[in-house]
């Protein structure tokens, strides 16, 4: 259990939200999916609530339902039971508002798209003039370092960058909560790191609400403001970690050193492993 | 083309030339023989290859009496002169084009339609797929017939048969090719709760343009051969098949391979100019890769 100390560390920013508003709350959420042989229980009675600004991240291992239930929240999936809301609104509301901006694990730009149309894609859909498109799509990658590359085609970046590119074309309608399912999975740990080290900074500037899935401990400790560690078969929450009180909300990479970065971790790796049944 | 290229392509050329030559001399000899024998003379195996090479009515015209009526043809007379191939080649291009255009609009419809809806598949790729194992050369005089009847004549029927050629190739390869885009990217459309004409035109359609143009290749090289096809039952006296019914009713083969090598000229135009088409609206010439 982590210690109540106060964070000894940099400026904490002062709560500005008295009383936090709930982005996303779940409850009692259940998927099952059915198979030929055997029915598949990808989540069971799962409860969240996410507050604005949160940035959370969901941890497990694989087959642990941490993708399906961003899904359900995304309404790319359809849960057998229980409750979702999205602002307030059932997740096919929120969907057709658009009031997520989805990333997802692998770029999914269009490569007959420059990367700057990539970004103005969403933008399209929703019948913005196109000088305000390509205003918008400038700024997004601007805010992810891209700047220049607009006129590139997909196939001519690196993974990091195609990466970075889909962020900016899930923030170009300027969505209030952001929706990412191992966006740098397939990275290396270097760019993993860099792009960390963005992404924490673009959350601190933009304040957005973040829902963040991932294998790794060190990126959701590193990220998050609190941490969902699922384990699978049935899908469920083990443990919900607050990293906000023990770490500073202005994060650098050396923050990992700190021995409050290796409490939570060694946390984390706790309730994975109490997850993990090793008869399979 | 870089001087990396020159040289296989032209030891390729050369290659084909021998061969044509050798099969010229091979094919003619008997007849050749024939009338030397006839003649009386004595004669040399010089004079036997001389003869082969040189025939009036050969079984196998070599390329320089190829070149030589084409030239002779296309420079002997006005574009208009019905002596002139390129008269009859552009007769058959009209024909074709319009069979291919009539073919493109029939091929991605019938693709959009099966794509769109699923019980358009199981009701109607069967008769596409039929449609292909009735021998052209068995349903062109059918359809001349018939459209006769109704009063179409000329350019419609042979641009029909045309189009019955190209259509297939288009369908099935559009069909892959709307089909062809990732989960994830539709995903990613449903979460802009995208209309599905909008993840049609924006997402389906663009993704399908390599595939498209793969199909396209193929189609306008059918729609050639569509076209050549329903020339011969018209009994037209225009068009590359008609040049070729009119060679081989009379013997002169070298009109008939005259006709032949303007045939595959025209093809090989049509399949580089869609591939400069395709150059140019799919950007970076991936292809279907990703």
């Amino acid at each position: 259990m982590p210690a109540a100390q106060p964070a000894p560390l940099t400026l904490v920013p002062p709560a500005a939200d008295a009383a936090p508003r709930t982005i996303v709350d779940v409850r009692n959420l259940t998927l099952t999916y059915q198979t030929a042989d055997h029915p598949v229980y990808a989540l069971s009675d799962v409860s969240l609530s996410i507050s604005k600004g949160d940035f959370i991240s969901l941890i497990g291992p694989s087959g642990c339902g941490k993708t399906t239930l961003m899904r359900v929240v995304a309404d790319l999936e359809q849960p057998t039971s229980g409750e979702v809301t999205v602002n307030g609104m059932t997740p096919e509301q929120a969907r057709l508002k658009r009031a997520y901006g989805y990333v997802f694990q692998a770029p999914a730009l269009y490569p007959w798209r420059t990367v700057e149309r990539n970004v103005m894609l969403p933008l399209e859909i929703m019948g913005l003039p196109r000088a305000e498109r390509q205003q918008r799509a400038r700024e997004q990658l601007d805010l992810v370092g891209l700047s220049g590359f607009e006129r590139k085609f997909p196939w001519q970046l690196s993974g990091g960058m195609q990466q970075r590119v889909s962020i900016a074309r899930a923030l170009a309608f300027n969505p209030d909560l952001l929706l990412m399912d191992e966006p740098f999975g397939a990275l290396d740990e270097i760019t993993r790191d860099h792009l960390n080290l963005q992404l924490t900074r673009l959350w601190l500037g933009t304040r957005k609400t973040c829902i963040f899935v991932t294998h790794s401990i060190a990126e959701a400790v590193f990220l998050s403001t609190r941490i969902v560690v699922m384990s699978p078969r049935p899908g469920r929450i083990l443990d919900v970690i607050d990293c906000d009180r023990d770490l500073p909300r202005e994060r650098t990479l050396d923050i990992r050193e700190s021995p409050e970065f290796q409490r939570i971790a060694h946390r984390v790796r706790e309730g994975l492993m109490e997850g993990h049944s090793y008869d399979d | 083309m870089t001087t990396k290229h020159t040289l296989p392509v032209a030891v390729m050329a050369l290659a084909v030339l021998v061969l044509w030559y050798a099969g010229a001399i091979w094919l003619n000899a008997p007849m050749a023989t024939d009338a030397l024998n006839r003649a009386g003379h004595d004669w040399t195996t010089a004079d036997l290859i001389r003869a082969t090479l040189a025939m009036k009515r050969p079984i196998l015209p070599t390329p320089d009496q190829v070149a030589l009526d084409l030239y002779n043809s296309l420079t002997g007379y006005p574009v208009t002169s019905i002596r002139n191939l390129l008269y009859h080649t552009g007769v058959t291009a009209g024909a074709a084009l319009a069979g291919f255009g009539m073919g493109v609009v029939l091929g991605v419809a019938l693709a959009a339609g099966i794509v769109q809806a699923r019980t358009l598949e199981s009701s109607l790729l069967p008769w596409v797929i039929a449609s292909q194992t009735v021998p052209i050369l068995a349903i062109a005089p059918m359809i001349v017939v018939i459209l006769g009847n109704l009063g179409f004549t000329g350019l419609l029927p042979k641009a029909i048969i045309a189009m019955y050629l190209c259509f297939f190739p288009i369908t099935i390869g559009m069909v892959k090719g709307l089909r062809s885009a990732d989960p994830l990217t539709l995903d990613l459309m449903r979460t802009y709760s995208a209309g599905s004409a909008q993840t049609f035109r924006l997402l389906r359609l663009p993704a399908s343009l390599p595939y498209l143009f793969t199909s396209l290749k193929i189609a306008v090289a059918a729609s050639v051969v569509g076209a050549i096809v329903a020339e011969l039952p018209t009994g037209g006296q225009a068009g590359l098949g008609a040049r070729l019914l009119s060679g081989s009713y009379y013997g002169q083969t070298v009109q008939i391979w005259s006709a032949l090598v303007m045939a595959a000229l025209l093809s090989v135009t049509l399949v580089a100019a869609v591939s400069l088409a395709e150059r140019a609206l799919v950007p970076g010439g991936q292809g279907g890769a990703r």
